[in-house]
């Protein structure tokens, strides 16, 4: 597992039905391409988040798939309408198999 | 369309962007998650009224999107290694098994408004003393841990996070008594030239500040903001690095990070920027 690495995420904390909120993640990681050479010239590995998911109530908002280009500790933000109080789930897949996630509920009012 | 149009709108266009790039200080305010009014323009200390009217932040001289950045910490890169500064804190280190907050206890009480005073004269020590002169001490003499390299990484986020916890109180270091001495030095430095390009920190930041040194834009050289987060290497860089990265564009040999020259022109570049707030850690291009 790489070192460090920490999700966040800011959701409101309640919005109206059918409200469009906007919701800002953020993992932190080093994103390793796998183009760079270490010292003595031998490539580092790529080691990078290669998919983030977020999910309200068991249905799919956002599927993202991510790729090496994309620098160190990536931010997304998205923006989805809420059409009852529920949770979010966010979901951050590495490239060394580990599952980082974060949940946040959000209320109606 | 012909010739005479063709030029008309060619120099009507010049003279917009010249508009545009003249730049200088941009009158934007700066409220960092809706509660920390930051105050980043001040009227200049006693002691270098005449040289500037105005002390303005290396905030006003960036782009709306990078300005936008430090407005929020969620958007603030820097406040990643924040975190990873209060970890630190946390953690036990040492021959004495204590860890910083062993003493000082939680950082948003203990450590409020000290990094606006530093550097500081240290008595006991008898020489200025930046923040991380101030931790290593703790660190060696206390803990009985080893010292951190100057501006390195645990160094640096610790720093970083005792600067969060000052942000919106004006800097405010104090340069008479046994520091002026070390503040005559400072100065001294500031307006020497050094390199092949024969430059010296007040050629640039204080003669030249809103002008466009290439493609950059020239600020006063500010260290409110400091540590700083640069979009440029994705990391918190400390003042002394600073400092060293200025003078190396002079083409000239640098000081090193901690070394007693670069003390010297911090407490003399902090002094600068009294009244102004407390940024760090700010980001910058």
């Amino acid at each position: 597992m790489a070192s460090g690495v920490k999700p966040r995420v800011k959701v409101p904390k309640k919005a109206a039905v059918g409200e469009a909120i906007t919701i800002k993640t953020l993992i932190s990681h080093k994103m390793e391409s796998g183009q760079r050479k270490d010292k003595s010239g031998n490539i580092i590995p790529r080691s990078i988040i290669n998919r983030f998911t977020c999910d309200f109530n068991g249905e799919n908002v956002i599927d993202v798939t991510l790729e090496p280009a994309i620098s160190t500790n990536p931010y997304l933000e998205f923006q989805a309408t809420v059409p009852s109080e529920g949770e979010f789930k966010f979901t951050w897949y590495d490239d060394d198999g580990s599952v980082y996630d974060a949940a946040k509920k959000i209320a109606i009012g | 369309m012909n010739f005479k149009a063709l030029t008309a709108i060619a120099s009507a266009l010049t003279l917009s962007a010249s508009f545009v790039a003249a730049g200088g200080a941009d009158d934007d305010t700066l409220v960092v998650n809706d509660e920390i009014s930051i105050v980043t323009k001040a009227a200049a200390p006693a002691h270098m009224a005449d040289a500037v009217d105005e002390v303005i932040s290396g905030w006003h001289f960036r782009t709306d999107e990078t300005q936008s950045l430090q407005a929020d910490d969620f958007d603030n890169p820097g406040m990643l290694f924040v975190e990873q500064g209060l970890d630190v804190w946390n953690t036990a280190d040492g021959s004495e098994g204590k860890s910083c907050a062993d003493c000082h206890g939680d950082p948003e009480e203990s450590m409020v408004g000290v990094r606006t005073v530093y550097p500081k004269w240290n008595e006991a020590a008898g020489e200025v003393r930046t923040l991380q002169m101030q931790m290593n001490d703790c660190r060696e003499n206390r803990m009985g841990a080893e010292a951190w390299k100057y501006d390195k990484a645990d160094a640096i986020n610790v720093e970083a996070m005792i600067a969060s916890v000052s942000r919106g109180l004006p800097m405010n270091v104090a340069i008479d008594g046994p520091a002026a001495a070390t503040w005559e030095q400072g100065k001294e430095l500031y307006y020497t030239r050094t390199g092949q390009l024969e430059l010296s920190c007040a050629n640039c930041h204080e003669q030249n500040f809103g002008n466009y040194i290439r493609a950059d834009h020239l600020s006063q050289g500010q260290i409110n903001g400091f540590p700083t987060y640069r979009l440029k290497n994705a990391k918190l860089n400390g003042v002394h690095s600073r400092f060293k990265g200025c003078v190396r564009d002079t083409r000239a040999e640098t000081y090193k990070p901690g070394s007693a020259e670069f003390v010297a022109l911090e407490l003399y570049v902090a002094s600068r920027g009294n009244g102004l707030s407390v940024e760090g850690p700010s980001v910058r291009n």
